[in-house]
């Protein structure tokens, strides 16, 4: 029985199937279902359909218990970007910007290698990851709880864009499947599948990010988590992942460890004296402007212009109002 | 019988002429006022009628008509009892008639006859002038704005006063000299020196100040982001004689000027709260008036969590932000209110207001923050041209010595002003390999190019340069926040 038409049944009754129902209501609509037609529509608006019976289908995900019959498409990359090597970068929606940058770090980090940043493009977190392997120039791929026509949430369209020109947008939903609490879960799964290791930044108690980490668990996949400090609910999920035996991340190179990669080439780059003070100041403690011109007793605009070259040269970023040293890996 | 008297009614800024005719005849004693009065208007009936028995004036007891041409303009307010007085006055040959020749009057009269100032006073002497009179009687609280006009002020106490003019037994002092350095309705200047530590905010109100830069103050509460936007007027350089007029006017109508002290030279500042409707904000209203967007010409308009503004009233506030101007349309046509003024406005980094605080945990859902962020349409966002996250000062900095006063500030402020008259300020090579730099590294769009751009001029004055070096553009690019409110 056609892959696809298992998808459309899917999205047609509003419904998760990855096994071929035994009734007659599908059976009918197998039947009526043009699969010519609804390729040829997916194609007009530039979509794809991998099959799970499909060569290209990422051998990694056709491994889980309930694979999706097949994932759409959207984006430039090849379908072939799924079998290679990846990474899941998740956590929290609503993070800190502790977990923020570590996200976004991370991303850029793993993906100037060669890895391919695999998330959700959630708010929080996901899109940080897919924002810093955009950056450095690496491919990234999100995977949604809804069709891949659903640039959902509305306010990462030009996130979507972006990741389409370079990676691909995928989903186990047909287009035109509205997001709904209960399709999330369950996209989790494929997160963790089609990536060998899974990076947990930030995490509530129960939090979906900790489904992702059970189903790479379940799946014999690694799962590192990023220790937070143990005084904050947003880190009580990670560090209770530690507890229970996951890798601590402290740098990427850990992952890239595990790939047989090398981290790339970080570029000292020369700074100025006073930029070379500030982060020399930032070192000790991610600190506000204010504390930072005390501590190196520069004013205000010649402190001003150091950070804008911290930030130019990537050694240093600002999350509400908060300078953070940004380590080289090594 | 019949007499006239001169005044003027406001339609918007501009005051329009109107004749006030009183007739007198015989028949059964009755008052009665035609012409478009509103209820104010109308109720010049009682206020006449007790203010001229209160004058030991005789109130003709016979038929009366007054009307107020053109019929067709509505007339509202009170400032019409003083000439409606004066006219039947005149038509009861109580002053002679002749003697209100060259007079324009405005003015409201208490039961006892006293009279009280109005609103628009600066506009109706305006227009007087514009239609040749040379005196203007008004209350003498209203005096020294009327002169403003350069028009003769009759400056009257009473109607009696204003009778005993007009028969020539009696003249006023010359009004005083109009003061100068009055703030209008604002409040009282505040100090720079009153804020502790916040250097890098405090370069940002100072570069918005040179520069005339819409300033964003985004943080967790309690970090004096408020009282930072607060001292931004006393950083400004004072009015030039002729914008001081310009914005004395708007007050004028709007009624907010000080009794004796009318010119406003200080660029006022305007705070409506959150909770302002739209009409107050942008002006408007069955008989428009200014909002506080044209209040706050040549100022500054403060919007105090400007998150928390309806969305509707933050989107109306474009047109003025981007044409100087506000344009309200009605069936009997278009009035426009200037609105040339500097946003200034603070936000917290999320709805709970942890955010950005150390010492907190934002409790916000991720849709709670997303519709917090929605709130501000890319569109507003991108006016502001200083964007500076106030993080939460440690204890310690509090205890740092005060910060330099508001006047040293403003004499920097007042130079680099001086030299934006000049030539524009070139950018050198450096400057523009950084901005190129910027533009390829960092998430800046075309307009967020201009807007460093601009800032980075501001910076370069301010340092007095000769031209806009790489540092200066270092410094603007360090006030776009490139992580919040922007690249979301």
């Amino acid at each position: 029985m056609s892959e696809l038409a298992l998808a459309a049944f899917a999205a047609a009754t509003d419904s998760h199937v990855v096994r071929e129902p035994k009734e007659l209501k599908f059976r009918r609509f197998a039947r009526a279902f043009d699969e010519g037609a609804y390729l040829a529509e997916l194609e007009a608006n530039g979509y794809r359909f991998l099959g799970r019976s499909d060569d290209a289908f990422p051998a990694l995900v056709r491994e889980l218990h309930d694979p999706p019959p097949g994932l759409f498409l959207r984006g430039e990359a090849e379908a072939d970007l799924l079998s290679e090597a990846a990474v899941a970068i998740v956590g929290a929606r609503s993070c800190s910007s502790y977990g923020r940058q570590v996200a976004r770090q991370l991303g850029r980090e793993l993906a100037g290698p060669g890895l391919a940043v695999v998330s959700g493009m959630a708010r929080g977190v996901d899109a940080e990851a897919h924002r810093g392997a955009l950056e450095a120039g690496g491919t990234t791929v999100a995977v949604l709880g809804c069709g891949i026509d659903r640039d959902y949430p509305a306010a990462h369209r030009d996130l979507a864009r972006g990741i389409c020109e370079r990676g691909l947008v995928v989903s186990e939903y047909a287009p035109g499947v509205e997001p709904a609490p209960w399709r999330f879960p369950a996209r989790n799964r494929i997160i963790a599948g089609l990536a060998e290791v899974a990076v947990i930044v930030e995490a509530r108690e129960r939090s979906g990010a900790l489904i992702t980490a059970d189903f790479a668990l379940d799946a014999g996949r690694e799962v590192f988590a990023v220790p937070g400090e143990i005084t904050s609910s947003l880190s009580a999920g990670t560090n209770a992942l530690l507890r229970l035996g996951a890798t601590p991340l402290t740098r990427a190179t850990d992952v890239l460890a595990l790939f047989g990669l090398e981290p790339d080439a970080s570029v000292s780059p020369e700074l100025g004296e006073h930029a070379a003070t500030v982060l020399a100041a930032l070192s000790e403690e991610p600190a506000g402007a204010d504390q930072l011109g005390r501590v190196t007793g520069l004013g205000p605009a010649i402190l001003a212009t150091a950070l804008t070259e911290l930030e130019l040269a990537g050694a240093a970023a600002e999350m509400d109002g908060v300078w953070r040293g940004v380590r080289p890996q090594r | 019988m019949l007499a006239r008297t001169v005044t003027h009614a406001l339609v918007g800024l501009d005051a329009r002429r109107v004749d006030v005719e009183a007739h007198i005849q015989d028949g059964i004693p009755g008052f009665a006022i035609a012409g478009l009065a509103d209820r104010a208007c109308q109720e010049a009936k009682h206020r006449v009628r007790s203010g001229i028995t209160s004058a030991e004036l005789k109130w003709p007891s016979t038929r009366i008509t007054v009307n107020l041409a053109p019929a067709e303009l509505r007339k509202e307010g009170s400032g019409f009892d003083l000439p409606i007085a004066l006219a039947l006055l005149a038509a009861s040959r109580q002053v002679p008639p002749e003697a209100l020749g060259g007079h324009a009057a405005v003015g409201e009269l208490g039961l006892d006859g006293t009279l009280r100032p109005v609103g628009g006073v600066l506009a109706a002497a305006d227009g007087a002038r514009e239609s040749g009179l040379t005196r203007l009687l008004c209350a003498a609280d209203c005096a020294a704005e009327a002169s403003l006009a350069g028009i003769e002020p009759v400056p009257v106490h009473h109607l009696a006063e204003a009778v005993a003019y007009l028969r020539g037994e009696w003249r006023p002092s010359p009004p005083d000299e109009p003061l100068a350095d009055a703030n209008g309705s604002g409040p009282a200047i505040l100090d720079l020196a009153d804020v502790r530590g916040q250097e890098r905010a405090r370069r940002a109100v100072e570069l918005a100040a040179a520069g005339g830069h819409n300033l964003l103050l985004a943080g967790p509460p309690g970090t004096g982001k408020t009282m930072l936007a607060r001292r931004l007027p006393g950083i400004l350089p004072r009015l030039p004689p002729e914008e001081a007029l310009e914005v004395t006017r708007i007050h004028s109508v709007a009624g907010l000027l000080p009794p004796g002290r009318p010119l406003v030279t200080i660029p006022p500042f305007r705070a409506p709260h959150h909770t302002t409707s739209v009409a107050a904000i942008v002006g408007g209203g069955p008989s428009p008036r200014p909002g506080e967007a044209s209040l706050a010409h040549r100022g500054v308009l403060f919007l105090d969590e400007l998150a928390e503004f309806p969305r509707n009233a933050l989107e109306a506030l474009r047109q003025p932000l981007e044409d100087g101007y506000v344009s309200i349309a009605r069936v009997g046509g278009r009035l426009v209110f200037p609105a040339r003024f500097q946003l200034v406005a603070t936000m917290n980094l999320c709805p709970c207001g942890a955010r950005g605080d150390p010492a907190a945990e934002c409790s916000c859902s991720a849709a709670r923050l997303a519709a917090y962020e929605d709130k501000l349409s890319r569109a507003l966002l991108d006016r502001f041209d200083l964007l500076v996250t106030v993080p939460r000062p440690r204890a310690r900095e509090l205890e740092a010595v005060a910060g330099e006063a508001s006047d040293a500030v403003r004499e920097r402020v007042e130079a680099a002003r001086e030299r934006l008259r000049g030539e524009p300020l070139r950018r050198t090579t450096g400057a523009d390999e950084l901005l190129s730099r910027a533009v390829e590294r960092l998430p800046l769009s075309a307009r967020g190019r201009a807007r460093v751009a601009r800032v980075a001029r501001s910076a370069a004055r301010l340092a007095g340069a000769d031209a806009v070096e790489a540092e200066h553009v270092a410094e603007a690019l360090s006030f776009r926040s490139p992580t919040e409110l922007r690249a979301r």
